[in-house]
């Protein structure tokens, strides 16, 4: 695919419609002499949402980093709505990130600010009036349910509190790819099922391409294995047997991509790491 | 082998220039680059410049009120006490003034850039900053730069000032010399070469305060522990910097000015 300059007026997802949401061809990458990934290669289509599994350290934050540009492979080529995000400068990359929402690890909130300055961030670069800031940030805060935590600062929140403001960030510009690195990491489970239940709310609502990195299976089969109801406005669970069509899996161990498939064929698989893992 | 861990010792400290000045260079292309972020730079302006006054001041009182103590007991023995004001306000002005100024502000600021820059890097909001369209180089870097070699400029003016001032308060009330004798030998006796000597210093320290600061805060890995290393090591390099400069500066200024 060609690496085509920005075009200002188009969304950049939309300048290549049919290419998918992120693409990585054979990309490797090391640090300090020790390779971290080697050769994957996967897509994540245009409405899909792919979760990623695997041990702690394995390589799921880089692979997160490097869909977003902020680390370049040194092998192999990434795609991102066409664009070649691993070719790409970065100050191409700023323009290109409009479209792409990130919720980081631990929230990486911006620990000098306010939630309404955090969750407004963007907009203010862009220097948008203050109405259309407060009227955005209340939206994306109401969506995450923590409008009442505009003046506050993040120390004054707790972790769930600030992983659901770093969720309330990445999609207030109606991102069309979404990137989640571990939302529940350190969370005990009722505030996981929380943040699961945001992501689960923001797929089927908004349909956000997706890639989801957590080493947590229970979050993983809760969101293959729910829907969120528009109607009464709640997370339920599928009909037993059902699984979400949209959301499918991948799997990395020890650098190397050893599942992408669906939820069927992950449950039935036989590989043995696949099923130690599953089993754990 | 002992080869091997000088080699990568080596290969290390060429990658740390390499970056530096990788680093400098993108923040000055990014003075000329929209978006100009000057609300951060008066921000930090007033922390930089403002913060720092009363260390300055105190640091250029007791500095030049100490010259003027130390000297004028020598200038004794040859009968020159007369002209403690002269040797006050030259060594302030060309000297003292610059180089203990920033290394104040080194200890100061430097210090904070890294702690701060370098909290950000280890807790990701370098890397949000970026996800969210803003370069770290524009937004936290280059407002730095800027705010450290203007702020150092007028914080030099206000050092040899009162460190003349304070020569001035000892030679006076302590030494009982007479005050317009003081003050003429003190204005006579500099040059406009003296004074661009003196000024053009703080420009340049500014720069490594700033820089070197930055660098390290960009650069800080491994946590908390990541980000005390990187904070020790920022003072102590610009610290290190400013006197080596200062004697290459001071060589080249001679040379180019006579004095």
């Amino acid at each position: 695919m060609a690496d085509l300059a920005l075009q200002a007026e188009t969304p950049p997802s939309q300048v290549h419609p049919d290419a998918p949401a992120v693409r990585f061809e054979h990309v490797s990458i090391g640090f300090e002499g020790k390779d971290v990934l080697e050769d994957l290669s996967f897509d994540v289509q245009r409405g899909e949402t792919r979760i990623l599994l695997g041990p702690a350290g394995v390589g799921k934050s880089v692979l997160l980093k490097l869909a977003n540009g902020l680390i370049k492979p040194d092998s192999g080529r990434i795609f991102v709505f066409g664009y070649e995000v691993s070719a790409m400068r970065e100050e191409d990359l700023f323009q290109l990130r409009e479209s792409i929402g990130t919720v980081f690890q631990e929230g990486a909130l911006f620990d000098s600010l306010t939630v309404r300055d955090n969750v407004g961030y963007r907009l203010m670069e862009q220097h948008l009036p203050d109405e259309e800031i407060d009227q955005r940030v209340t939206e994306a805060l109401r969506f995450v349910e923590l409008e009442h935590t505009l003046t506050k600062f993040p120390s004054e929140l707790s972790g769930g509190m600030r992983r659901r403001v770093a969720i309330a960030r990445a999609i207030i510009t109606k991102p069309d790819l979404l990137l989640y690195d571990s939302p529940t990491g350190g969370l005990d489970p009722i505030t996981s099922t929380t943040i699961i239940e945001l992501v689960i709310k923001q797929r089927d609502v908004y349909k956000t391409s997706s890639l989801l990195v957590t080493h947590r299976l229970q979050d993983a089969f809760m969101l293959v294995g729910h829907r969120f109801d528009k109607e009464t406005g709640q997370m339920e669970p599928l009909p037993e047997g059902q699984t979400d069509p949209c959301t499918s899996f991948l799997m990395l161990h020890q650098g190397r991509l050893v599942f992408d498939g669906s939820t069927h064929d992950l449950v039935h698989s036989n590989d043995e790491f696949i099923q130690q893992y599953l089993t754990y | 082998m002992p080869i091997a861990t000088l080699d990568a010792a080596a290969k290390k400290g060429v990658a740390a220039v390499q970056q530096y000045s990788l680093l400098s260079a993108r923040a000055l292309a990014n003075l000329f680059r929209r978006p100009f972020y000057g609300a951060d730079i008066i921000t930090q302006a007033d922390l930089i410049g403002i913060g720092s006054l009363p260390i300055v001041i105190l640091t250029g009182l007791f500095t030049g009120g100490v010259l003027a103590l130390q000297s004028a007991s020598t200038l004794s023995e040859f009968g020159a006490a007369a002209i403690t004001g002269e040797l006050v306000s030259l060594s302030m002005i060309k000297e003292l003034g610059p180089v203990l100024t920033s290394l104040m502000v080194s200890g100061r600021n430097a210090s904070g850039m890294a702690s701060e820059l370098g909290s950000m890097m280890v807790t990701e909001q370098i890397d949000a900053m970026r996800a969210l369209g803003t370069d770290p180089h524009k937004k936290l870097v280059m407002p730095r730069i800027v705010a450290t070699i203007v702020m150092l400029f007028f914080l030099t003016i206000v050092a040899d000032a009162v460190g003349t001032l304070g020569g001035a308060a000892v030679a006076i009330i302590m030494l009982r010399q007479d005050a317009s004798q003081y003050f003429h030998t003190t204005y006579q006796a500099l040059r406009y070469r003296d004074v661009t000597q003196g000024l053009v210093k703080p420009l340049v320290f500014g720069f490594i305060i700033s820089t070197i600061g930055c660098y390290y805060g960009m650069s800080t890995t491994g946590g908390t522990q990541g980000v005390g290393r990187s904070t020790t090591q920022a003072v102590v390099v610009s610290s290190v910097l400013i006197i080596a400069v200062d004697f290459v500066i001071s060589q080249f200024m001679i040379g180019i000015v006579g004095r």
